[in-house]
């Protein structure tokens, strides 16, 4: 299968601070690739940058092996936008729209379709998400779970090529999480589209990944299958995927100069 | 050294941020100006523009007009109240409706009904885009290929820019009224004489000045809002932190292009 994204070298700074250190990995069709990593890992930033909300400081990304990212001009950005698809952590449903017109925006934005083809679109959309019947509802009379859902109709709503999730089972009850996990699985083969979830939720990435990538303070660490995943034998990789409490990360973080900061000297 | 060093950099720093404020402005109009076309003519997203446009056109005009007709009404009356002892006192009393017009028509009229569209349209589109970019919303819309300016910027500058000016006549008038009214019940002065005065006082470049400084007001009032709106970081915190820049720095910037504008206007002798 051909790759759909590749990230080659991809650096990122912010404030002079290097958030992203020349990370490579690649995106094949078809697959649903999980992106792991802790708070401040770098993950959600390497997820806007391959949906170009954010341009890299260093490397590129191509897409569909022969678009670069960094190269394209305004309009050539829209157009992949459009062949994309992206589920926020929030849902970022526009407040001042009904579930319905949320699902219908990018539709009426970028289609001629006539109002009543629209309509049936948003149905099919919302019907695939389970979420037909509260078409009408405004986003804040929805719960999380629901949220997520009518973002993630709203993210399919062009039949894009490609599906981000950023850290789509956070906040949620883990049968709602569950549920979730159960739509990026069907969408990924009732579409065929391609899947990048960013997550830290163990769980939910061994239910949905083909293929998983873990990142550390924004630098590569491991890529593998879950099962290879799962059977590693480096440390830091063993214990986030196990959720260890004892391990490279925890020792990192306890060897932060604790007494230095509380007696002023060493 | 560094207590020599630090004050000049410190004012370097505020500088470099009040050009860097400038440009973003300066961009920001710009964007606008080359989306409004596409916003209001094209084809897709046709419906959808007239129709925020027509949304953002009562929340920003229509729900401000009570307060603006309260505020000017005050004013005209204040004026009388406040002129009429004083040209009384050189035989000139019929001259209160004469200032009280012209300072209403090229004064009073835009610049309060441009503070009071301050408080109602500029603090509500700063807390709106700014909740917009707390929760995502506007990566939202750039991951969907729809442009944050066009969709949200355009509609609420077009739609403040033309109400202001709506609201400025409304304002002109309603001034004109709280002095007739006072000027008649309390000063005694005629309502036919009162309104004979106002309109051989008012010329037609006093109204049209009037509404040029209400239009760029508008521009400003919404610019602004925009621009410190979709700049917020920071959550909750920062959309009240632009809120309150919003009013603030929109009320000082009301007033300086007012100076700049009368300037203007008193050196052209219009």
């Amino acid at each position: 299968m051909p790759n759909s994204i590749e990230v080659q070298g991809v650096s990122k700074k912010f404030a002079g601070r290097l958030v992203l250190d020349e990370i490579r990995l690649d995106v094949v069709e078809g697959e649903t690739l999980v992106i792991l990593g802790g708070s401040g890992s770098g993950k959600s930033t390497l997820l806007r940058l391959m949906i170009g909300n954010l341009r890299c400081d260093g490397g590129d990304i191509l897409v569909h092996q022969t678009k670069s990212l960094a190269a394209m001009s305004a309009a050539e950005l829209d157009e992949y936008r459009k062949s994309i698809g992206v589920l926020f952590q929030s849902g970022a449903l526009f407040n001042s729209m009904s579930v319905a017109d949320n699902v219908a925006l990018p539709l009426r934005e970028h289609t001629d379709l006539p109002e009543e083809t629209i309509k049936i679109i948003v149905k099919i959309k919302l019907e695939l998400v389970g979420l037909r019947e509260h078409a009408d509802k405004m986003p804040a009379m929805l719960s999380g779970g629901m949220k997520k859902r009518a973002g993630l109709a709203r993210a399919i709503s062009l039949d894009p090529k490609i599906l981000f999730y950023d850290e789509p089972s956070a906040g949620l009850d883990p049968v709602t999480s569950a549920e979730i996990d159960q739509l990026i699985i069907d969408l990924n083969r009732k579409l065929g589209v391609t899947s990048v979830v960013v997550t830290h939720e163990m769980d939910s990435a061994f239910r949905i990944a083909n293929r998983m990538v873990l990142l550390d303070q924004g630098k590569f660490v491991a890529a593998g299958t879950a099962e290879e995943m799962r059977n590693s034998r480096d440390p830091l990789v063993h214990q986030f995927v196990h959720g260890l409490a004892e391990g490279p990360l925890t020792d990192r973080r306890l060897a932060g100069g604790y007494v230095v900061d509380l007696l002023g000297a060493e | 050294m560094n207590a020599i060093l630090r004050p000049i950099s410190a004012l370097g720093a505020r500088a470099l941020g009040f050009l860097e404020f400038i440009g973003g402005m300066g961009y920001l109009f710009r964007d606008t100006a080359l989306a409004a076309p596409r916003s209001l003519l094209a084809k897709r997203g046709r419906r959808l523009g007239w129709q925020n446009l027509w949304a953002q056109m009562v929340r920003v005009g229509v729900r401000s007009v009570p307060i603006v007709i309260l505020v000017l009404f005050c004013i005209g009356a204040i004026l009388a109240l406040q002129m009429g002892p004083i040209l009384r006192n050189y035989g000139a009393l019929s001259e209160v409706a004469d200032v009280i017009s012209i300072a209403t028509f090229r004064e009073l009229g835009p610049l309060v009904s441009a503070i009071v569209l301050t408080g109602f349209a500029g603090a509500s589109i700063a807390a709106e885009i700014g909740t917009m970019v707390v929760s995502e919303e506007i990566e939202a819309l750039e991951a969907e290929a729809i442009s944050p300016i066009r969709f949200l910027v355009v509609p609420r500058m077009i739609a403040t820019t033309f109400m202001m000016v709506c609201v400025a006549v409304i304002g002109d008038l309603t001034g004109v009224a709280g002095g007739l009214t006072v000027g008649n019940l309390v000063l005694g002065i005629g309502g036919h004489q009162y309104l004979t005065h106002t309109f051989n006082a008012i010329e037609l470049r006093d109204f049209v000045t009037g509404l040029i400084k209400s239009g760029v007001f508008g521009t400003l009032i919404s610019g602004l809002a925009c621009y410190l709106g979709l700049g917020v970081t920071g959550g909750a915190q920062g959309v009240g932190v632009a809120t309150t820049r919003t009013v603030v720095l929109t009320i000082v910037a009301l007033i300086t292009v007012d100076l700049l504008f009368t300037t203007t206007f008193y050196y052209f002798g219009w």
